[in-house]
C-alpha cells in the first residue's frame, strides 16, 4: 500500500491547523511536524482520524532535556498501521510521521493524547517520571501539592526529582539507604 | 579382665557422646532451605545449580523454598533497585532464627556495574549478609563454594555465641522482632 510522503503530510496539517503549527523540519533523518502544546489534543484526534491520516498506531513517545535552551521536548512517533490478521490483506505501514512539541523547562505542560491513542498511558507516565514533563488530564493523575500529575511508574511513589533531566542530582540517601554514585562511601556494619 | 564395656544388646541401637553444639550445627549445615530471591541473570546460574548437573540437593537443599517462613537462607541473585529494597528487607524479616544470607553476584554485593541513582549499592546496606559470591554472574561452581563456606561458618558456631551474635545484629540493625 502506498502512503502519504512527509511533504504530503506535512501540507496537509499545516493547510488544516495554519498557525498551530509551528514548522515542519523534513530535510532530516527524522522528519517531524512541530505542533503548538495547546493546540495537540485537536491535532492529534485528525491524525488519528481524518482518512487521510490514519495513524492508528503511537510507537513511542520521548522525552528530550534541551538544557542549553531552556526547553523540554516530547516527540511522538506516529504509524498507520493497515492489514488484517488471518486476512487477504497483509500488515504494512504504509506512513509514519514524527510530531514534537516544545515547551519551557520552567513549566512545561503538554495536554494528555491517552484518549486518542491508549498507547500515550504509560508513555506520558514514563515521561513524567524521569523527565517531569507534566500531561495535563493523563487518566491516572495523582494530586500532589503542585496539582495533578501523572502516576509515576518506574521509580518509587515517594521518589523525588526526574532522574532524567541534565542538571538532577543524585540522592545520598533513600529511606535510610545509603545511596552511593562514588567510590569510597562508607557502609553500616552488621 | 574385670573391665566390661557397655554394648547394646543384638538388634538395637548403641549411642555415642558428642557436644551438643555439632549435633545442632551438623543438623543445621545439611538442611539449609534456600529462599531464592532471583532478580536478575545471577538467578538463571541459581537455577542451574539447583538442576541436575550441579545438582544443590547435595548439599540438603534440594527445597527450595517460595515462603520465607520455612527458609533459612536468603539468595539474592541479582540487582535490588531501592523500589524492591523493601520487598527483600520484609522477605528477611519473615524467616525465622536461625537465618543465614548469601550474597551472590557483584551487583547484590555491591551494586555492581549500576552505579545509578536507581540502584541499592550491595545488599549489605539492608540486610546482613553472612556469604559474598563475587562474578557477573557466578557460575555454579562459585555459588557451591559460598554455600559451603556457610556450611563452614555453620560448623563453627555455637549456639550461645549464635545467639549473642543475633542479638547483637538486630541491635545493629535496629530490627523489630
Amino acid at each position: 500500500v502506498e502512503g502519504l510522503a512527509p511533504e504530503h503530510i506535512a501540507d496537509i496539517l499545516t493547510d488544516t491547523f495554519g498557525e498551530k503549527i509551528q514548522g515542519t523540519v523534513l530535510d532530516s533523518a527524522h522528519p517531524h511536524v512541530r505542533v503548538r502544546p495547546d493546540a495537540w489534543p485537536e491535532v492529534a484526534k485528525f491524525l488519528r482520524g481524518d482518512p487521510r491520516m490514519k495513524f492508528n498506531m503511537l510507537r513511542c513517545i520521548s522525552s528530550v532535556d534541551q538544557l542549553e535552551d531552556d526547553r523540554f521536548e516530547a516527540v511522538y512517533d506516529l504509524d498507520c498501521m493497515l492489514g488484517e490478521t488471518n486476512g487477504p490483506k497483509n500488515w504494512s505501514r504504509p506512513q509514519n510521521v514524527s510530531i514534537k512539541i516544545s515547551v519551557p523547562r520552567s513549566d512545561p505542560h503538554i495536554p494528555s493524547v491517552a484518549d486518542v491513542w491508549p498507547a500515550a498511558d504509560w508513555h506520558e507516565r514514563e515521561a513524567y517520571d524521569l523527565m517531569g514533563i507534566v500531561f495535563d488530564g493523563h487518566p491516572d493523575s495523582v494530586d500532589t501539592p503542585e496539582g495533578k500529575r501523572p502516576r509515576r511508574i518506574l521509580c518509587p511513589d515517594d521518589w523525588e526529582g526526574h532522574p532524567l533531566r541534565k542538571d538532577y542530582a543524585f540522592p545520598m540517601e533513600y529511606h535510610g539507604i545509603p545511596a552511593v554514585t562514588e567510590y569510597g562511601q562508607t557502609r553500616p556494619v552488621h | 579382665m574385670g573391665l566390661s564395656l557397655p554394648t547394646a544388646p543384638r538388634g538395637e541401637a548403641g549411642f555415642f557422646t558428642t557436644k551438643l553444639d555439632v549435633v545442632v550445627n551438623w543438623a543445621r549445615q545439611n538442611s539449609l532451605w534456600p529462599m531464592p530471591f532471583g532478580t536478575a541473570c545471577c538467578a538463571i546460574e541459581m537455577m542451574a545449580s539447583a538442576a541436575s548437573k550441579y545438582d544443590l540437593s547435595r548439599f540438603g537443599m534440594e527445597r527450595m523454598s517460595f515462603s520465607p517462613r520455612q527458609a533459612d537462607l536468603l539468595i539474592c541473585a541479582g540487582r535490588v533497585a531501592y523500589k524492591m529494597a523493601p520487598v527483600l528487607r520484609r522477605i528477611w524479616d519473615q524467616m525465622m532464627q536461625p537465618k543465614w544470607s548469601i550474597s551472590m553476584g557483584a551487583c547484590a554485593s555491591s551494586g555492581g556495574v549500576f552505579d545509578a541513582y536507581s540502584m541499592v549499592q550491595g545488599i549489605d546496606t539492608i540486610i546482613p549478609v553472612d556469604v559474598y559470591v563475587p562474578g557477573c554472574p557466578p557460575r555454579p561452581e562459585a555459588l557451591l563454594e559460598g554455600l559451603m563456606r556457610l556450611q563452614d561458618k555453620i560448623k563453627n558456631a555455637t549456639i550461645a555465641k549464635d545467639r549473642w551474635q543475633t542479638a547483637k545484629r538486630q541491635a545493629l540493625a535496629g530490627a523489630t522482632p
